[in-house]
């Protein structure tokens, strides 16, 4: 029998503000140890806790985004435990009443839509860390990063396979970016996804019991903690044993994951309302502002782009995996008037996908950063578009703009890197090749059409590039038929 | 100079008749004497103390003194002061020096007073009569056998013995009121909200208010103007408009609605107190008030459900007691389970302990909906109680407390017996509204009665007024206990 | 309802207590007598009653995201009983 694999993701978003999310200390990481922990994050008695408005109104962002419901009266409730980096004994979180409930998200897998129900989203506060080396038999606590604005976003369990499960992480990564809530640092934990995995038999109705994975860092890790965890327990069940609720880690090393605690050790969190805050209200008005701020978004732009300019889906994924890479392709976009925007845009989206994606990889920088601005950019694209210059001159001419010249005119002037148009000249180049290749001409006679790209190589290779190889093919075809 | 009142002390150092390190120097030597007696006090710091008398004495030849500079205030030791020693009458904080000012001791610092010392109080605040202090129980000055109340105990027996002009305290379920009562002076607990909680130690947070405590009702207005401060750092802080509460003092009586709940003044209280309070009332409609039959039915509730929602806020506002960043961590321990439980056993005494257990209880898995979630029922019911009350009158009074100051020992077996002595100022509490305790007699062994009362919300100025018009036509509040000053 | 010694210790496990098997038996009796009392709650019908959390009926206030605070690691680590490198130390944290 078939199995199948059931998958919820709980997702906690750092909310990038500059201040805590109940103090006046600061976010920023890298300070030594708990020099950002001021007397609120230490839990020094006699202090309270009071909202950072920006960490509201960026779950607001997300609540709006995702077509949720913003729930305009939210409670603060205290979750109890005990542990070291948990300074005041109890995290504030949100439990009865979250700030945001429902919502959706939208992704492709496999060229196929999915969309994924979303739980809910509340505010909590981050924990501090633990450090275990250098301190024989001790640990080390550092509270910098205790009560730094989170946002933890709970999806239903609809995914059904590794591949969803990240393609969920990864739209959702993009998502927070793209609205600015978020600096998406997986490596510093800006975005940390627990998975909660079960499996039964296709067709069965009854979910089966999950086990949470917790503090998955990295699409990769994901992929693999599912993949092993899901496998697991369909081994398990094949030998006839029972899932055990449970949480457990993920081990990179060994690529397995191994027991935390079951559900009878779990902690009773004796959830209250937090007495020391009074319930969030947020007015329409709030909720206006914020519809209003917001950029449009990938889905809507992605729409937008294969129905305005006939891009296809890949080419369109890219082009909105990032706001800055929107902003970017519409900024160059925006210099092409109708008649030529749609040509100019399958272009653009080449070269933004292309070279420019990758050299930006190799500098380690992102578009906001490129060292060819957009404007630059269409000017490489209207040379190519008037067959000013060939593909091949384009790239020699992209590699000239990127160490810095900014003038794509110049640069064509300057190097001589103009395509050849005058076709008496092309011309004389057909007809040395014709000459000195009697053998693929033959080929091509005899119905191989293959060797006519021969050919046109042998012409582009004389032209040292500069010939327009359509114009070449043309002039090739007339002259051998 | 040491009998006089806040208000007369003030009057004096801006007329120069003695300077306020002279006022503080005689204030430290009576009180470190007499503190052997009444134990009030758990931290005295000359130095600091001194330094601030120097300051103030400075101010004093500007024009910037207030009616605070330069005068002595001895501090409940729930709030933190930087530098100070601040341990909340508990071990877990012995050696716990604050690095930061509770909002009210910078106002106080601010206005030029001066810290005379922190008194002593029950641990964490929780306790009636001053037993659970890890610095031993403080000793009522009218009887050194007897309680002084709690949990502002200390504070409230260092002004009754004149060991300091005037106090500050904290009030969750009568913690000014009680011990006020209990010693013969004045104490209020302000409207929850107009007091900052930000640096006061945090015992039920939905409850906590801090108060003054002093010799009369006007001393408590002039320290209450002080006290009264919007905290951008307390989110329950709440932005009002400055009263000023002693220049309203001079009201009429006539008129005056007084509210008398029946479930109030039944035979539970000791005839005496029924006694003093009778009569308290009949000076009242002599100056022309009237009295009215109200009913607070839900108030008979008002210890249970106070028994539910204070030890559950309090069992997780303790919770940071771990021994991680600051406090007392136990000597010795196998691993870090161990290190918090032993460290919390050592570090608590037996009654915060209790109540960590019963709001553990409460608030866990199961338990929720029946008690917590039940109380706060109770709660919004005795809040409409007060509410529909404030209908047909303008001030509610009653006894105090049902008994006068009970002998050491006498209450410490039975937890509940110790609850029950705050049956009539819990209420005031769950509603938010602002309370007070005047005396208003002695009883058969010469131990002062109190007699509360309880305003409508933000409506201190009247209850205050009313107070002092009492204080104008007798002199309860005027008698000394034994111990005075000696 | 009757709370039991097991409900003792297990209320004393999660609030961190360490509690001998005779203490929590000692604990038992007043413990009792305390919820004889909260149970007096139980008697009133409080049916559709709004729970109250807080005694204003108020929203929270927000703050602006700026940060107010400077480091002072020095004097809040003052008071506390092992530091090491600026960090807390605590025997060994083992996830849970």
């Amino acid at each position: 029998m078939e199995w199948e694999i059931v998958i919820g993701i709980e997702t906690h978003v750092q909310l990038s503000t500059e201040s805590k999310i109940f103090s006046g200390a600061s976010t920023d990481v890298g300070a030594p140890p708990n020099a950002h922990a001021c007397e609120v994050d230490l839990a020094l008695p006699g202090v309270l806790p009071v909202l950072n408005k920006d960490a509201v109104g960026k779950a607001i962002r997300f609540g709006v985004a995702t077509q949720a419901t913003i729930n305009q009266r939210s409670i603060f409730a205290r979750k109890n435990y005990f542990y070291p980096d948990l300074p005041k004994g109890y995290q504030i979180s949100q439990m009865e009443i979250p700030i945001v409930e429902g919502g959706k998200l939208k992704f492709h897998v496999n060229k196929t839509e999915r969309t994924v129900n979303l739980t809910r989203a509340h505010l909590e506060e981050d924990a501090g860390k633990s450090l275990h080396e250098d301190f024989i038999g001790m640990s080390g606590i550092d509270l910098n990063r205790a009560g730094t604005p989170l946002l933890e976003i709970v999806s239903e369990p609809e995914m059904r396979s590794s591949n969803e499960a990240v393609e969920y992480a990864k739209t959702l990564h993009a998502l927070v970016r793209w609205i600015g809530i978020c600096e998406g640092n997986m490596q510093e934990g800006n975005f940390r996804c627990d998975a909660n995995v079960s499996v039964r038999r296709k067709g069965d109705e009854k979910l089966g019991t999950r086990r949470e994975i917790k503090n998955l860092n990295s699409f990769k890790f994901l992929q693999q903690a599912i993949e092993y965890e899901a496998s697991w327990q369909m081994e398990q069940i094949e030998d006839g044993l029972a899932i055990v609720q449970a949480t457990v880690l993920f081990d990179p090393d060994s690529g397995e994951t191994r027991l935390m605690r079951t559900k009878e050790d779990a902690h009773d969190y004796r959830y209250f309302p937090d007495p020391d805050l009074l319930p969030l209200v947020i007015d329409d008005e709030w909720l206006i502002r914020t519809r209003a701020s917001l950029p449009e978004l990938p889905e809507s732009k992605a729409k937008r782009y294969q129905s305005e300019l006939e891009l296809n889906g890949p080419d369109v994924a890219s082009l909105v995996s990032s706001l800055e890479a929107a902003t970017y392709f519409e900024a160059t976009l925006d210099q092409f008037d109708q008649k030529t925007i749609k040509p100019a845009a399958k272009l653009i989206a080449n070269w933004m996908n292309g070279e420019l994606t990758a050299s930006l990889n190799r500098a380690q920088k992102d578009f906001t950063q490129c060292p060819i601005n957009a404007e630059t950019l269409s000017n490489l694209i209207k040379r190519i578009l008037d067959n000013t210059l060939s593909t091949k001159l384009a790239r020699l001419v992209f590699e000239e703009l990127w160490s810095g010249n900014s003038s794509v005119d110049d640069i064509i002037t300057e190097k001589g890197f103009k395509q050849m148009s005058d076709t008496g000249e092309i011309e004389a180049y057909v007809s040395q090749v014709i000459k000195e290749n009697s053998q693929q001409v033959a080929d091509f006679k005899a119905g191989k059409e293959k060797a006519l790209n021969s050919l046109v190589g042998q012409v582009m290779k004389l032209t040292k590039g500069k010939a327009n190889p359509t114009q070449v093919n043309d002039i090739l075809k007339t002259k051998l038929s | 100079m040491l009998d006089k009142t806040v208000k007369e002390l003030g009057d004096a150092l801006q007329r120069k008749e003695f300077s306020s390190v002279e006022l503080t120097r005689a204030f430290l030597d009576r009180s470190k004497t007499l503190n052997n007696e009444v134990n009030a006090f758990i931290t005295f710091d000359e130095e600091q103390t001194l330094a601030q008398a120097k300051k103030a004495d400075k101010i004093l030849s500007t024009d910037n003194a207030t009616a605070l500079t330069g005068i002595p205030i001895a501090h409940k030791d729930i709030w933190c002061a930087k530098n100070w020693i601040t341990t909340c009458g508990s071990r877990m904080l012995e050696n716990f020096r604050s690095p930061y000012d509770a909002h009210i001791i910078k106002r106080f610092n601010e206005y030029g007073a001066v810290t005379l010392g922190k008194t002593n109080m029950d641990e964490f605040a929780m306790g009636s009569s001053n037993e659970t202090s890890w610095f031993g129980n403080v000793k009522n000055p009218w009887d050194l056998n007897r309680v002084p109340g709690g949990s502002s105990g200390g504070s409230a027996a260092a002004v009754s013995a004149g060991m300091a002009p005037a106090s500050t305290g904290t009030d969750t379920g009568g913690s000014i009121r009680q011990p006020a009562a209990l010693c013969g002076i004045s104490g209020l607990k302000p409207t929850y909200g107009l007091v900052s909680r930000y640096g006061m130690i945090a015992f039920a947070s939905s409850l906590d208010q801090g108060g003054p405590m002093a010799k009369s009702a006007e001393d408590l207005a002039i320290l209450l103007e002080a006290m009264v401060s919007f905290d951008a750092k307390d989110s329950t802080s709440l932005e009002k408009p400055t009263v000023n509460y002693s220049g309203g003092i001079n009201r009429s009586m006539n008129g005056l609605r007084i509210g008398i709940p029946k479930e109030y003044f039944s035979d539970q209280t000791a005839p005496d107190v029924q006694k003093g309070v009778a009569e308290a009332l009949k000076e009242y409609e002599k100056m022309g008030a009237t009295l009215v039959d109200i009913s607070l039915p839900t108030s008979p509730l008002s210890v249970a459900a106070y028994y539910v929602i204070a030890p559950a806020e309090a069992s997780s506002n303790l919770s940071r007691f771990d021994g991680v960043r600051y406090g007392y961590r136990a000597p010795k321990y196998s691993d870090l389970n161990d290190m918090y439980a032993k460290t919390r056993a050592q570090g608590f005494g037996a009654e915060v302990k209790r109540r960590i257990l019963i709001g553990t209880y409460v608030l866990s898995h199961g338990y929720y909906d029946a008690y917590y979630l039940k109380a706060q029922k109770v709660r919004r019911l005795i809040s409409q109680d007060f509410a529909h009350a404030f209908k047909t009158c303008d001030v509610i009074m009653s006894p105090t407390t049902p008994s006068t100051a009970f002998q050491i020992g006498e209450k410490a077996s039975d937890p509940v017996q110790m609850y029950l002595s705050d049956t009539f100022t819990i209420a005031a509490n769950l509603a938010g509204l602002p309370a007070m305790s005047i005396p208003c007699g002695l009883d058969q062994n010469q131990l002062p009665i109190g007699l509360q009362l309880i305003g409508n919300y933000f409506d201190e100025a009247q209850m205050i007024a009313a107070a002092h018009q009492y204080q104008c036509v007798t002199d309860w509040h005027l008698k000394k206990p034994p111990l005075y000053g000696v | 309802m009757s709370l039991t010694k097991q409900d003792v210790k297990k209320a004393a496990d999660l609030a961190r207590i360490e509690i001998t098997d005779q203490e929590a038996e000692d604990a038992l009796d007043p413990l009792k007598k305390v919820f004889t009392l909260i149970e007096e709650m139980q008697q009133l019908n409080t049916e559709n009653v709004e729970p109250m959390a807080h005694a204003q009926d108020i929203s929270t206030r927000l703050r602006d995201d700026v940060v107010t605070e400077v480091d002072q690691r020095e004097l809040l680590q003052a008071s506390a009983p092992a530091i090491e490198n600026g960090l807390f130390l605590v025997p060994k944290v083992i996830d849970q």
